[in-house]
C-alpha cells in the first residue's frame, strides 16, 4: 500500500499548524522589513545631517579646493590666528578645523592639521586628503608649466566590451547580474537546507521520544515515513518562503510608501548601481536588458530546480538519518558536525573562490563533489557551464543521494526503535549490517 | 488451516548479540497465546519479525496459510510496548491517520472511531491534543487505534501497563469479545495472573531459545507434582502428623484458615490416588480442607527459567 500522499500531508499539516512556525512565517518578514526600514531610515538621517568644517587656510592656496556641498559645509576662518580659529570653530560646534600653515607648495603637505572634539570618521579625513592632493597637484602642475586643460582633454575612459567566441556579448554589470542570480540561488539553497533540515531532525526525534514510532511503523515502511517527512517539511518549507518573499514585498511597498523610506538604500542596490553608473548609463542599461535576455534563462531555471531538489534532499536524508540515530537534539552535535562542514565549505568555495574565479580548479572540482555541488554549480551555472558538465555533475548528485538515502534509511530503521544509549560512529556502521 | 499464524525456525542476530535462536510457533485461530519470558529474552523482536518491522535472518511466517507479505499489515493489529501519540496532534485526526494507514478510508474509519469512542464513553476527548490527556486515557486511544481495523490478528505487548484495575478490566473483556469475534490474540506480558486468566496457549522464550510450548493446562498438568494442599483438626497434631509421614511425603503448608491444628503439603507416592489420601486422612483425623497444588502460570514460569 502506498502511504506516501497520506504521510506527507499529515507531516506538512503538522508543520503548518504549529504555533512557533506560523508566528515565524509572519513576524519574520516584519521582522526584516523592520530592520531595514530603520537601517535606511537611520542612514537618511545621518546623510541629512549637515557637517560642519571650518578652514583656516594661511597659505591662500588651498580654499578653492573646498565648495560646499549638502553634507559638509566649509567655512573659512581666514585672517584668525590658529588658537582664535580652534575657539572659534568649537564654540560653533563646527565638526573640526582644518588648518593649513603659511608654506611654499613643496613644504605644505605635511603640515596640514584637522582638529576635532571627536577623533574625525575615516572617509571624511581621506576626502579631505584627495581633496588636498588633488589641488596641490593642479597647483604643481601649474607651477611647472603645463597646461591643465590639456590634460583634463586627455582624460580617456575605457570600457572593455566583452564577447566571447560565439559572439554573446557581456558586460560588467552582466556579470554583477549573474553574481547576484548565482550568489541568490546558493544563498537560498544553504538557508533551506539548515532551516527546514533541523526541522526534520527534530520531527524524527519527536517521533521516537513520544513512542509513536513503532505503531506507524508497523504500518509503513521506515523509508515512506522517511521519504514522507522530507517532502511534507520541505512542502511547509517552500510554502513558508512563498509567504515571506510576498509579504516582505508587500511591507517594503508599504513601508516606502506610507513612511517614505527608501528601502532601496541598501548595500547591494547601491553596488548595483555603482557597477551600471560606472560608465555610460544609457547604452549600459540597454546592455543589460540585452543581458537579462542573453542569460540562459531555461537552463538556469531547470538547473536551479533540479540542483536545489537534488542538493536539499541529500542533505534532509542525512538530517533523517541523525535524528533517528539519537535520543535528544543535544546528542545530535557529534553527528551533525561533519554536515555542517560538508555545507559550510560548499558554502564558502561557492562564495569566494566560484564567485571569483567559476572556471578556476577549484569550483569546477567542488562542482563535481555531490556534498557541495548544489551550492557552488548553482553559482557557477549563470557564468556559463556546459550541459554536459551540468548533467554530469547532476548525475554524481543524484547517484550520491541515491546512495545516501540508502544509508541513511538503513540507520533510520535501525536507529528509530533504539532508545537509551547514546551510539557511536562505529554503532551507525554495525547497523547498516543489521 | 487451523493456525492463523506460523513461525518457522527464525532466527536473528543483532552485530554479535543473538536475539533468536531457531525459535517456531504455530497459533491456533481463535485462541488468546501468550508469549511469556523474562526481560531481553526476544520477545519483543519475535513480535517485531511478526509486524514486519524487522526482517529475520532465518526463518519464515507464515500468516493464514501464505507467507507474509507487506499488504498483510492491515490483517494485523499490533499495540508495542513502546507506544506514545504524536503529543501536539488533535486526538480524532490522529485516531483517523493511524487508521488510515492500516488501510481504512476516510469514511470508514470516521464511523468506526464513533463507535469505539461511544462504546467508551470518550466522544469529548476527539478535539483535545494529545498532551492534554492522561497516561491511561491515551491508552484507550491507541487499544481502539489497535483494534479499529478488525484485523484477523490481534498482538498486544503488555497492554495492561498504565492502566488502572478498572480500565485494564475493561481492555481484557474488550479483548475477549474481540476473541468472541473470531480474532486471534497473541499477548506478551510479566503479568501471569492475566496469563491465568486469558490465555489457552503459552510459549516461553529465555535467552533467545523457545523452552516451553504448550496448552496452558496441558503443561500445568505436566507441571502437577500430585500433591494436595490439606488442613486437619485433630486432639493430638503431633502424632497425627508422624502417622502421615510414614505413608506420604509432608511438608508443611501455609495457607489461611480460620480452625486447622495441622495444614499440610502431601504428595502421593507412585500408584496412590487422591482417594487413597482422602481415605486415610478420614480415618485419622476431621477434614476442613482438601485441595490440589495446581502449579501457577508464575510457578512454571520461574521453574522453566531457572532450570534453564
Amino acid at each position: 500500500m502506498n502511504h506516501l500522499p497520506l504521510i506527507i500531508k499529515r507531516e506538512y499539516l503538522a508543520k503548518v499548524k504549529n504555533k512557533s512556525f506560523i508566528l515565524m512565517t509572519f513576524l519574520s518578514p516584519l521582522f526584516i522589513v523592520a530592520l531595514l526600514s530603520l537601517i535606511a531610515y537611520l542612514t537618511s538621517v545621518n546623510n541629512e545631517k549637515v557637517r560642519t568644517i571650518s578652514v583656516l587656510d594661511e597659505s591662500g592656496i588651498l580654499s578653492e579646493a573646498f565648495i560646499s556641498s549638502d553634507q559638509i559645509l566649509y567655512e573659512s576662518l581666514n585672517g584668525m590666528d590658529l588658537e582664535d580659529a580652534k575657539t572659534t570653530s568649537n564654540s560653533n560646534k563646527a565638526y573640526g578645523l582644518l588648518h593649513v600653515p603659511d608654506l611654499a607648495l613643496e613644504d605644505v603637505s605635511e603640515k596640514i592639521k584637522f582638529y576635532s572634539k571627536e577623533s574625525p570618521s575615516l572617509s571624511l579625513i581621506s576626502s579631505l586628503e584627495s581633496k588636498i592632493e588633488k589641488r596641490i597637484g593642479e597647483l604643481k602642475l601649474k607651477k611647472m608649466g603645463v597646461d591643465l586643460s590639456k590634460i583634463s582633454a586627455s582624460k580617456t575612459y575605457v570600457n572593455i566590451n566583452q564577447e566571447d567566441f560565439e559572439g554573446v556579448k557581456t558586460s560588467k554589470a552582466g556579470s554583477f547580474l549573474k553574481l547576484i542570480f548565482g550568489a541568490a540561488a546558493g544563498y537560498l539553497l544553504f538557508m533551506f537546507i539548515i532551516i527546514y533540515g533541523n526541522l526534520i531532525m527534530r520531527s524524527v526525534i519527536e517521533e521516537k521520544s513520544s513512542r509513536i514510532i513503532e505503531v506507524i511503523i508497523s504500518s509503513v515502511k521506515p523509508i515512506q515515513l522517511m521519504l514522507g517527512k522530507i517532502f511534507g517539511t520541505s512542502l511547509a518549507g517552500i510554502t513558508q518562503f512563498a509567504i515571506w518573499v510576498i509579504l516582505i514585498a508587500i511591507l517594503s511597498f508599504a513601508a516606502s510608501n506610507f513612511f517614505g523610506i527608501d528601502l532601496s538604500a541598501n548595500p547591494q542596490q547601491e553596488m548595483m548601481t555603482a557597477a551600471v553608473s560606472d560608465v555610460n548609463a544609457n547604452s549600459e542599461l540597454q546592455a543589460l536588458i540585452a543581458e537579462l535576455h542573453s542569460l540562459p534563462l531555461i537552463n538556469l531555471i531547470v538547473a536551479f530546480v533540479l540542483f536545489f531538489v537534488g542538493g536539499y534532499l541529500l542533505y534532509s536524508s542525512l538530517y533523517a538519518a541523525i535524528g533517528a540515530a539519537v535520543d535528544n537534539e543535544t546528542d545530535t552535535q557529534q553527528f551533525l558536525m561533519p554536515v555542517v562542514i560538508l555545507l559550510v565549505v560548499g558554502f564558502y568555495v561557492g562564495f569566494f573562490t566560484a564567485l571569483e574565479d567559476p572556471h578556476g580548479t577549484i569550483s569546477v572540482v567542488f562542482s563535481y563533489i555531490p556534498f557541495t555541488s548544489p551550492i557552488v554549480m548553482l553559482i557557477r551555472i549563470p557564468f556559463g557551464v556546459p550541459i554536459w558538465e551540468q548533467i554530469l555533475s547532476l548525475s554524481v548528485l543524484i547517484f550520491s543521494f541515491l546512495v545516501t538515502v540508502w544509508i541513511a534509511a538503513k540507520i533510520y530503521r535501525v536507529g528509530i526503535l533504539m532508545h537509551g544509549k547514546k551510539p557511536s560512529y562505529k554503532d551507525l556502521i554495525k547497523w547498516l549490517k543489521y | 488451516m487451523n493456525n492463523i499464524l506460523e513461525a518457522k525456525n527464525i532466527s536473528k542476530k543483532f552485530g554479535e548479540f543473538q536475539a533468536l535462536s531457531d525459535v517456531s510457533i504455530q497459533i491456533k485461530k481463535h485462541s488468546i497465546f501468550g508469549l511469556l519470558g523474562p526481560n531481553g529474552a526476544g520477545k519483543t523482536t519475535l513480535l517485531r519479525i511478526i509486524n514486519q518491522i524487522t526482517m529475520p535472518d532465518n526463518g519464515q511466517v507464515i500468516l493464514d496459510g501464505k507467507p507474509l507479505s507487506p499488504d498483510d499489515i492491515r490483517y494485523i493489529g499490533y499495540l508495542p510496548e513502546e507506544r506514545g501519540l504524536y503529543k501536539s496532534m488533535k486526538v480524532g485526526e490522529q485516531a483517523l491517520y493511524l487508521a488510515q494507514l492500516k488501510g481504512l478510508s476516510y469514511g470508514e474509519a470516521k464511523k468506526r472511531l464513533n463507535y469505539w469512542f461511544d462504546k467508551f464513553e470518550i466522544g469529548d476527548w476527539w478535539g483535545k491534543k494529545v498532551q492534554e490527556l492522561s497516561k491511561g486515557m491515551a491508552q484507550k486511544i491507541q487499544f481502539i487505534v489497535t483494534v479499529l481495523h478488525q484485523p484477523k490478528l490481534l498482538i498486544f505487548d503488555e497492554p495492561f501497563s498504565g492502566f488502572d484495575p478498572i480500565n485494564a478490566n475493561l481492555i481484557k473483556d474488550q479483548i475477549l469479545q474481540l476473541r468472541a469475534e473470531g480474532a486471534t490474540v497473541i499477548f506478551s506480558t510479566h503479568r501471569m495472573e492475566s496469563v491465568e486468566e486469558l490465555c489457552d496457549h503459552i510459549a516461553l522464550i529465555h535467552q533467545s531459545k523457545k523452552i516451553l510450548d504448550g496448552n496452558l493446562n496441558d503443561i500445568k498438568r505436566n507441571h502437577k507434582t500430585n500433591t494436595f494442599e490439606v488442613g486437619l483438626s485433630s486432639t493430638n497434631s503431633a502424632h497425627l502428623k508422624r502417622q502421615i509421614s510414614s505413608r506420604f511425603d509432608v511438608s508443611l503448608a501455609d495457607f489461611k484458615s480460620l480452625e486447622d491444628d495441622l495444614k499440610l503439603n502431601i504428595q502421593l507416592g507412585a500408584g496412590d490416588t487422591p482417594n487413597d489420601l482422602l481415605a486415610f486422612l478420614n480415618t485419622n483425623a476431621q477434614i476442613n480442607h482438601f485441595v490440589e497444588v495446581i502449579p501457577t502460570a508464575n510457578d512454571i514460569f520461574i521453574q522453566t527459567v531457572k532450570n534453564n
